[in-house]
């Protein structure tokens, strides 16, 4: 029960947070000097009742507040607007969250299950060989620049035509059947999950390696010891359930940094997903999607981090409602 | 301070790590020295001329002063598309420490010495030129000149205010704490990139490069400060009910005085760990902008807009040497994380053994 209550809490906290992130975005866009119908003005394919519509629908007319409220209003109601090409901003948004959601949900699955016990190794093998191997890779990991890495993965994909480059389907996407489909995206997506994975693994791998090793130090662990159980026991049962809690707790972080990490990947790799596409609604000036985007990506990043500290609240007792 | 370097000195690879980012930042200090060609320089005849080819050896294999030869270049009617065939006919030595162009060293001393200079009549691109015909190798050290210096300057306006704000948030409490932690929790639920982004598109096209500069360093600072001020409010809260701050109070310091003089002093070794820590993403965040076209423009070279040219395929497969960048960039970064790493271990007392 105590569970339920405080995953409503939190939900409920959340709200205040969204509305200072949709007061942020909206004035920094209406601040800035760009005519937010700029775009539809140029484009002879839009009819002039469909600016006229928009000018009413985000109340250019009148003062910036009530433009707020408007635009707040048509959000809840899931109405985000029309893209520069005419098309709706949310049909637009929708596909595209599905797509960051595979890569990110592949990029953590891999991550963590090679991190947690490349970190375990490491940490029970303090100071070895391995260890220091281990220790330079994550740092070299960590010091690629993500946009670089994919560039040469790219150059590697064209070199050697073992994947393709670029994109999440093929031409032929649409005459093929459901399985070749899925093969078909899982072919595409393996270099961009490659990349990222390799990233976001390093800094994983490290702070597992530092918590199990700060936990190995601890007086219970060596009461454990002492009790005679054997080294994996202790280090199973005991030390790697404290271990793995500040793991947890970066779950939601590494989900933020996976948005804004996948951003520059996506762009490089034309990978359709949430960071291509604001880097091209931000590259058009095209308002409406540019606001979309920015408060879509704060809800996913909170839930992320909601179901972080769902997940904690499960595995460690000691958590307060 | 003696013990600090000391213990840097005693762990090897982080105390290379030291030397490199030292090596760096020298470089990129003394630039114009180093450089072959001006900041300015740009030949579009030349575009695309790959690294000159140096020499040490003549026909006869014996040891020559390194010589180079002029590139020609050629329209090939078969494949349709532009060479670069070496000229034979005459050598030209390479000179060092000889006149180059024109300088003011650190803005003050005025000098034309080069470490390299250029032959007369001949061209010296040791690392190629781009699609602009810059010098590749000039501008690695002013770019680096850029891409180094803008992580410590975003770092510079941050760290204050990330401090100051936690430190008034935590030690003033109640419903200010409240407000102002969903503020900051706000913008950590922005993801940064996009930020990052959205703010570098609506600068205005028509700045000046130096304009351009600050305000990047001003966006970067803008989304670092947030996570970090929640830190130092965790701490704030840790030391506040301490005996130490009650007695001041009771003596009667004003409350800035005790944010400012009795606080967060306490937390000076986890700003100096969470600075070298944080420069190498400030360092990426910038080059990923300038990538993008929405960091630092051209003319101005910065390494992240340098990498922009790696967007063409055609310049990746055939033109490697325009990926260099990217490597600095890596060693940069990765020297910092190293060093960084140490001097927690050495700062942080929990660490200590």
């Amino acid at each position: 029960m105590s569970t339920w209550v405080y995953i409503i809490k939190r939900i409920l906290g959340a709200i205040p947070i969204l509305f200072i992130v949709s007061l942020i975005s909206f004035f920094l866009i209406r601040l800035s000097p760009v005519d937010p119908l700029a775009q539809l003005k140029l484009n002879p394919a839009i009819s002039k009742e469909t600016i006229e519509k928009e000018t009413k629908r985000l109340g250019l007319d009148k003062p910036v507040i009530v433009q707020y409220a408007l635009w707040a209003k048509n959000f809840i109601k899931g109405d985000m607007g029309y893209c520069t090409d005419n098309t709706k901003v949310s049909v637009k948004i929708k596909s595209r969250i599905l797509n960051t959601l595979l890569l990110s949900f592949c990029v953590i699955f891999f991550s963590w299950i090679i991190a947690i016990p490349l970190g375990i190794l490491g940490a029970v093998s303090y100071n070895s060989t391995f260890d220091k191997l281990l220790t330079l890779f994550s740092s070299v990991g960590m010091a690629i620049p993500s946009f670089f890495f994919a560039v040469i993965m790219l150059l590697f994909a064209q070199k050697t035509g073992l994947f393709p480059v670029g994109g999440l389907t093929s031409i032929n996407f649409q005459e093929m059947n459901l399985f070749s489909k899925i093969i078909d995206i899982l072919w595409h997506i393996t270099l961009p999950v490659f990349v990222l994975t390799t990233i976001s693994l390093s800094s994983l791998t490290r702070q597992m390696r530092a918590n199990l090793l700060d936990v190995l130090n601890s007086e219970y662990v060596k009461f454990a010891y002492a009790k005679g159980l054997t080294k994996t026991k202790v280090i199973i049962k005991h030390a790697l359930r404290n271990a793995i809690n500040p793991i947890i707790t970066l779950l939601g972080f590494e989900f933020a940094g996976l948005l804004s990490g996948a951003a520059l990947t996506e762009y490089v790799f034309q990978y359709p997903g949430l960071g291509k596409l604001i880097l091209e609604a931000v590259m058009q000036s095209d308002i409406n999607l540019v606001m979309a985007s920015l408060m879509i990506g704060a809800i996913m990043l909170i839930c992320g981090n909601l179901l972080a500290d769902i997940l904690l609240k499960i595995t460690d007792p000691r958590v307060r409602v | 301070m003696g013990d600090f370097f000391y213990k840097l000195k005693k762990d090897k690879i982080p105390f290379l790590a030291f030397i490199v980012l030292l090596i760096l930042y020298l470089l990129i200090a003394f630039a114009d020295f180093f450089a072959i060609y001006p900041s300015t320089y740009s030949n579009r005849k030349l575009a695309y001329q790959p690294p000159s080819k140096i020499y040490i050896l003549d026909k006869d294999n014996k040891l020559k002063k390194p010589y180079v030869y002029n590139y020609i270049k050629t329209f090939n009617q078969n494949t349709l598309s532009i060479e670069y065939k070496q000229d034979r006919e005459n050598k030209y030595k390479i000179k060092f420490f000889s006149h180059g162009y024109e300088y003011k060293l650190f803005n003050l001393i005025k000098t034309d010495i080069h470490l390299i200079s250029k032959p007369d009549d001949c061209n010296l691109f040791l690392l190629g030129t781009d699609i602009g015909g810059h010098d590749v190798y000039s501008r690695l050290f002013f770019g680096g000149q850029i891409s180094l210096t803008i992580g410590f300057l975003a770092l510079l306006i941050s760290f204050p205010i990330g401090a100051i704000y936690g430190g008034v948030s935590g030690y003033l409490g109640g419903i200010y704490d409240k407000i102002l932690m969903r503020i900051s929790e706000a913008i950590m639920s922005i993801p940064g990139f996009y930020l990052l982004i959205i703010l570098a598109s609506i600068l205005p096209s028509n700045m000046n490069s130096q304009q351009r500069f600050t305000l990047i360093t001003a966006i970067l600072a803008l989304i670092g400060w947030a996570g970090f001020s929640r830190v130092i409010r965790g701490m704030v809260l840790s030391v506040k009910n301490q005996e130490y701050i009650k007695s001041i109070e009771t003596i009667g310091a004003s409350k800035k005085r005790i944010i400012l003089k009795h606080i967060l002093p306490q937390t000076s070794s986890y700003i100096i760990i969470a600075i070298t820590l944080s420069v190498p993403s400030y360092i990426l965040a910038e080059s990923g902008l300038s990538f993008l076209g929405l960091g630092i423009q051209l003319p101005d070279a910065s390494w992240g807009n340098m990498l922009r040219e790696a967007q063409e395929f055609a310049n990746i497969l055939y033109r490697p040497w325009l990926l260099v960048p990217g490597i600095l960039i890596f060693i940069a970064v990765l020297s910092f994380n190293v060093l960084g790493d140490k001097i927690r271990d050495i700062l942080d007392p929990k660490t200590m053994k």
